[in-house]
């Protein structure tokens, strides 16, 4: 009998892979204009002018897909005194010692930060980016706001992708992760394992048991 | 241009008042800023704005529109008071020495023989010299005799103080000290001002009255005739000049020869009256030759059938029953309905001639209208209904009017005269499009059809017509090349040396000089002053070569000025009495060798006249020497004295208070019906004038993008003063009127025009460019002339557009 | 030019030609000797073939009202009352200053759609020019203009294909009074002296050359009569220099960043060396066919000990 627990619905499942296609794309072609060593990427979408013409329209989608999972997410991402905790013994997380972590309810403090640190990252990105869209609206701002929403925008993706990177690199490392991402679905061990405090709250039988 | 642009590299100090070199003679320009880098000139600019020129200015001062003539009537009375004048210049070369006849008068603003029912001096007797018994003028050198011209001219302008004229010119007192003390340094013999004017003196009524004064400051000065001096007009249109030279006012005849008058049935007496005698012992006075230039050019015209039988066909010139019919007669006579057919050719009359309304009611009285233009102008299309710019009824007009597309100048071959008098020939740069055929080929095919009309059918007085001579290649359309060679001239027969007989030209060969002109026939030359331009060394308008081999900036090899190649007129005054350059180091022009007259330009004088015989540098004049006494050449008078604009806005003349009479110029001619729309200061306040853009020509470049681009919508500039006064700012639409209409136009708010104390008075002015029309690339607009008042310069009829009366309100 | 005359090219990382010994050129535009009367803008729409939109007067002389991407040059105006109560207008040739440190290169993203020429010209290559408006961000003269129409920066080439040739720019070839001149910067600087010398003859004391050292100097010069004041002059920086924020933007931080990522990456990459993923023990049914059971047979070569 599978006892496997639905972690994320079929919606957010899509929601969330939404983003990453569209930061995958973002970040490419925003890479592209980000270091001439990497100006090739503009090649992926058709040349310079192209890569120029869709960036914003790709990072546009991708605040917006993101923003709608953020309002789902965003109750499960508050802040509580175990995630101190959690985040002080930051030794314990990276060496696979879970054990001697305080009990994790839907995200850890990990994830939340992460949460937090897109959310911001996507928000600044939001606003610049609006600054520095030559085509469109560049023109409503001086020059001095452009300069700094240029350095803003750069700062706030290098700080996105490398993020990004590390949450990549964790829904690897942990492994099941992956899984629960593509098809919803959490192994009960799983969830004990690293939400424990949230499996309790999802499955009553579980809370029985202990 | 007494001088020429290239001389004003010379100058120590140029003035510019009366115009805006910058803004309307960029090009010519580049020799004033070569003059401040290379000769350490200064550079001064009296005008009521601060323009472009004013700019790259070292002293600024500003002045009412109009009031030019005290401002440098002051100037006189500083130069005299100080005795800051060129005394041996003065004494040697004017006829400051010569004595005024005892009936000449000046009182209360009013010359001797002023007779208000006419508006003129119908009697100028008095004004002339005393004579000897020998019939030459009496002369005082001593400067002692109280009617001797210099001590007239002290009186005259002895009422011309720093505080009348700063009260009449608004200018402050301290910035027209400034300015007065700068100039009076060149008083030097060796330092010498350029004086550049143009417009801005001679669209007045009291206009060529500016430009004299301007010259009595230079002759007091010594500077003209000398290189870096002079009275330069700068010439608006690049072949004005050369336009002027074929005779451009009704009254004159090519190379400033004059029509007759009616009453100058007599050949014997028209020539007699003109060929003037010199009125000093030993003076050369050039107009002697009148005759030979004028039988030169009816043979020019006339060929072999102009003999002295038939007077050289003196009957078939034109006899003028007015002084003339200029522009402003003939739109009057226009709009009395008097004319039925009108030729307009490179001009666009509705644009550029004073009150729109009376100039399109004219032309809508007229049965025909033929344009010939490179360009569709406001004038052709005149009927047109252009909502508020041109609020006309097509309905109502019954003119036909024919546009004939013509070539610009680029597009063909010829010879254009700048301002410095220089012929240059130049190559057609295009082919003509379209249609587009020359103004000569146009005016042949005229004169050819209207000679086969008069030799089939007859009519009134054929011969003038029917006699010319054509002897053009392509009777259709003359080349320039021959019509070049026509107006330099010819010998008809061979011409040898009366006194040894020696052959100097051969019959048919081109002349070298007006100096071969004669008056039995023998030579034809279509204009005197030109001759030799096209010699038999071939066409010397198409020489380019620069060569300056004394620094002096005279390049005689470079194309052809007249008189004679001669680049800076009466020359000679550059040199002293005894034949030396004033300045022997940085101004040397012509110096006596011993034997002739030399120089690094063609000296302005007979070649082998010795200093020691005293004959003086002004050799057109009968007098030898310049006038500052103006006999009775001058409508106004011989002096010039300070009038009111006709659109005043003080309403009196400051030095004639109680004489209505003296308060606009007295000798000015005025339509009837054109003194009720003169407007009062009382409903329309502020002065106004108007001018051209460096980024424009007149009304042509509205049809250019690229004109169009760098001002694209019409504008007035109003001071900050009056805008803060009438609440508008700079952006805002404001509506601009006179008495005769309105225009409405964006506001240029700006520090440049500031309020002026006038007759105790705060006076505004208002700047109002010229350029648009309701044709054009340009945003459309409206005519400034629908502002501009019907009135003349009493000499020449130039419109007053210099200054008028407007009302501001935004619109 | 060809492309050994290239020195420098935006968005490359790598040396350029060096080769090339050529006289750095410069135009110099005489503030004082300027009457504004826009023949260089005429020239420059002439001889590129602009032609700018018929605009309207905003309330001055300035038209166009600014630099566009069809008008690489236009006259500013400027009305300023001096302490001793007299006026000047002042008016001055705005446009591409050349700058020998351009900021537009600096931030220019697209390799070599912007280059600098070994004379010093700065110019655009609009071909591989992608339209982000960079450049306008980077430059501190607020100059380059994205065409509304095909999204590409213009801005004056200094006539680079007259220089080439051994021609003037058109604005100085048209320049009617000599106020703009062009030669090699050295011969310019010599002129300006010269001019400089004059201008405090006529009392203007603090006359001097803008050749702005923030910028490492420009190609592109001006005598001013107030050089202490270069913002008297419709807003001339005082003292330009690449923006530190673009400089941050675009400087060391680029590869710091790039490294920065890198460095995340690798730090997975080692994490999952040596810590290894987090499994959940429980949830293993058998054993991972990724990791292979030791086969107690084999045992692990030892060199020392000699093979039975």
């Amino acid at each position: 009998m599978n006892r496997d627990i639905q972690r994320y619905t079929a919606s957010e499942r899509s929601n969330h892979w939404a983003v990453a296609i569209l930061f995958v794309l973002a970040a490419l072609s925003g890479l592209a204009l980000f270091h001439p060593a990497l100006f090739w990427l503009s090649q992926l979408f058709g040349g310079g002018p192209w890569t120029r013409i869709l960036h914003p329209f790709l990072g546009l989608a991708m605040f917006l897909f993101f923003l709608w999972l953020a309002m789902r997410f965003a109750r499960h991402n508050r802040f509580d005194a175990n995630d101190r905790r959690w985040l002080r013994q930051w030794r314990d997380v990276v060496g696979n010692r879970e054990e001697r972590l305080p009990e994790v309810g839907r995200y850890n403090a990990g994830q939340k930060l992460l949460f937090w640190g897109l959310l911001l990252c996507m928000l600044v990105l939001l606003v610049t980016g609006f600054i520095i869209w030559r085509q469109y609206f560049s023109h409503l701002f001086g020059i001095e706001l452009i300069r700094l929403a240029s350095l803003l925008h750069a700062f706030a993706a290098w700080v996105l992708i490398c993020s990004i990177i590390v949450h990549v690199y964790a829904g690897f490392w942990v492994k099941g992760s992956m899984g629960a991402m593509l098809s919803g679905r959490v192994s009960r061990g799983w969830a004990r394992k690293h939400h424990a405090a949230w499996l309790k709250q999802v499955s009553p039988d579980e809370a029985k048991q202990r | 241009m007494t001088n020429h642009w290239v001389d004003i590299k010379n100058a120590d100090l140029v003035l510019i008042m009366g115009g805006n070199a910058a803004e309307a003679h960029p090009c010519g320009f580049k020799w004033v800023t070569e003059a401040k880098a290379h000769n350490k000139a200064r550079l001064i600019v009296v005008d009521p704005r601060f323009t472009r020129s004013a700019s790259v200015a070292d002293l600024y001062a500003p002045i009412r529109a109009g009031s030019d003539i005290a401002f440098l009537g002051g100037l006189i009375n500083y130069l005299l008071e100080h005795d800051r004048i060129q005394h041996e210049y003065v004494r040697n070369y004017t006829d400051a020495t010569f004595i005024v006849k005892e009936g000449f008068g000046f009182e209360n603003g009013l010359f001797n023989g002023y007779d208000p029912n006419t508006r003129s001096y119908p009697d100028k007797s008095a004004w002339g010299y005393e004579r000897g018994e020998d019939g030459y003028v009496l002369t005082d050198p001593t400067l002692s005799h109280p009617r001797c011209v210099f001590n007239l001219l002290k009186q005259h302008y002895s009422r011309y103080t720093a505080d009348v004229v700063s009260n009449i010119c608004g200018t402050p007192k301290d910035a027209m000290l400034k300015v007065w003390e700068a100039i009076a340094e060149t008083a030097a013999p060796d330092k010498t001002m350029t004086i550049m004017y143009a417009l801005g003196w001679t669209q007045h009524s009291v206009g060529s009255q500016m430009i004299r004064t301007g010259a009595m400051v230079q002759l007091l000065l010594g500077n003209i005739g000398m290189p870096g001096g002079g009275m330069n007009a700068l010439r608006g249109h690049s072949n004005i000049q050369g336009l002027t030279d074929l005779g451009l006012l009704s009254n004159l005849l090519p190379g400033y020869l004059t029509l007759p008058s009616d009453a100058e049935q007599d050949y014997a007496a028209y020539i007699a009256r003109r060929t003037s005698q010199p009125l000093r012992p030993g003076q050369l006075s050039y107009w002697q030759n009148y005759e030979k230039f004028h039988v030169s050019l009816m043979k020019a015209w006339y060929g072999k059938n102009a003999a002295a039988e038939n007077n050289w066909g003196y009957d078939w010139l034109p006899k003028l029953d007015i002084p003339g019919y200029d522009v402003l007669k003939v739109f009057d006579m226009m709009y009395e309905g008097k004319i039925n057919g009108y030729f307009c050719q490179g001009f666009n009359p509705i644009a550029a001639f004073p009150n729109k309304a009376k100039v399109a009611a004219g032309l809508a009285r007229l049965k025909f209208l033929v344009v010939m233009d490179p360009l569709a102008t406001d004038t052709s299309e005149f009927w047109r209904n252009a909502g508020d710019f041109n609020d006309v009824d097509p309905a109502q007009i019954q003119t036909t009017v024919f546009r004939l597309p013509t070539s610009c100048f680029a597009e063909e071959d010829g010879s254009l005269v700048n301002s410095g008098r220089w012929l240059q020939w130049h190559w057609k740069g295009a082919e003509p499009p379209g249609e587009a055929r020359t103004d000569i080929a146009i005016m042949a095919g005229l004169f050819i059809r209207l000679r086969e009309l008069y030799r089939s059918e007859g009519g009134a007085y054929p011969e003038p017509i029917l006699n010319l001579d054509w002897p053009y290649l392509k009777p259709e359309e003359p080349s320039p090349e021959e019509l070049a060679r026509e107006f330099s001239g010819k010998a008809l027969e061979d011409l040898t040396d009366p006194a040894t007989g020696a052959l100097l030209v051969k019959a048919g060969e081109q002349l070298s000089g007006f100096a071969q002109l004669r008056a039995d026939g023998s030579t034809a030359s279509g204009c005197w002053i030109f001759c030799g331009s096209w010699s038999a060394q071939g066409n010397l308008m198409a020489r380019r070569d620069n060569a300056d081999p004394y620094g002096m900036g005279q390049t005689l090899g470079w194309a052809w000025s007249w008189p004679a190649n001669r680049r800076i007129l009466y020359n000679r005054a550059s040199a002293d009495p005894s034949g030396k350059p004033w300045n022997p180091q940085k101004k040397r022009l012509v110096w006596w060798n011993g034997k002739a007259w030399t120089g690094t330009d063609v000296p302005d004088f007979k070649a082998d006249s010795p200093p020691e015989d005293g004959m003086g540098p002004f050799i057109m004049n009968p007098e030898g020497v310049a006038r500052f006494f103006a006999v009775d050449r001058m409508a106004e008078g011989p002096f010039p004295e300070h009038y009111e604009p006709f659109e005043t806005p003080i309403g009196r003349n400051p030095l004639h208070p109680d004489n209505p009479q003296a308060t606009c110029n007295p000798a000015a001619r005025v339509f009837k019906g054109d003194l009720e729309v003169f407007g009062k200061a009382e409903e329309f306040p502020y002065v106004a004038t108007t001018y051209r853009l460096t980024e424009h020509f007149h009304f042509w470049t509205k049809h250019c993008r690229l004109n169009a681009i760098t001002q694209p919508e019409q504008f007035v500039e109003i001071g900050e003063a009056l805008a803060r006064e009438l609440g508008i700012a700079a952006g805002d639409r404001v509506k601009v009127s006179s008495n005769r209409g309105y225009i409405r136009a964006v506001a240029v708010v700006t520090k440049r025009i500031r309020p002026l104390t006038v007759d105790g008075k705060t006076v505004h002015q208002v700047g109002i460019p010229l350029h648009w029309g309701f044709s054009g690339v340009a945003r459309n607009g409206y005519l400034t002339n629908t502002l501009t008042p019907f009135v003349g310069d009493g000499n020449t009829q130039t419109p007053e557009f210099k200054s008028f009366l407007v009302n501001v309100e935004k619109a | 030019m060809s492309s050994q005359d290239i020195i420098a090219r935006s968005a490359t990382t790598t040396p350029m030609p060096s080769v090339r010994q050529v006289d750095e050129v410069a135009k110099l535009i005489d503030v004082s000797k300027c009457i504004g009367c826009k023949a260089c803008q005429v020239a420059c729409s002439e001889w590129n073939e602009l032609r700018d939109e018929v605009g309207h007067n905003h309330g001055t002389y300035d038209n166009p009202a600014d630099l566009t991407a069809s008008s690489w040059t236009l006259m500013r105006f400027t009305e300023h009352e001096t302490e001793s109560d007299s006026l000047e207008w002042l008016i001055r040739k705005d446009g591409c200053m050349h700058c020998a440190e351009p900021g537009c290169l600096a931030a220019c993203p697209s390799p070599g759609a912007i280059v600098k020429y070994a004379n010093g010209i700065v110019d655009f290559n609009q071909d591989k020019c992608i339209g982000c408006g960079y450049c306008i961000t980077g430059c501190p003269f607020n100059i380059p203009r994205i065409s509304a129409k095909d999204h590409k920066a213009y801005k004056c080439t200094l006539c680079s294909d007259r220089v080439a040739v051994g021609l003037e720019p058109a604005c100085v070839k048209t320049c009617p009074t000599g106020a703009i001149v062009f030669g090699t910067k050295e011969a310019m600087k010599q002129h300006a002296e010269e001019r400089i010398v004059d201008l405090r003859s006529r009392g203007f004391a603090q006359a001097g050359l803008y050749d702005p050292p923030g910028v490492g100097g420009t190609h592109v010069m001006y005598v001013l009569h107030h050089a202490d004041q270069p913002s008297l002059y419709a807003g001339l920086p005082d003292d330009p220099q690449i923006s530190p924020m673009v400089s941050l933007w675009k400087g060391i931080t680029k590869p710091l960043g790039l490294l920065g990522m890198g460095l995340v990456a690798l730090l997975g990459f080692f994490h999952y060396v040596r810590v290894g993923r987090n499994v959940v023990e429980e949830d293993e049914h058998g054993p991972d066919p990724a990791v292979h059971q030791v086969d107690p047979a084999v045992h692990p070569y030892d060199p020392r000990e000699p093979r039975v």
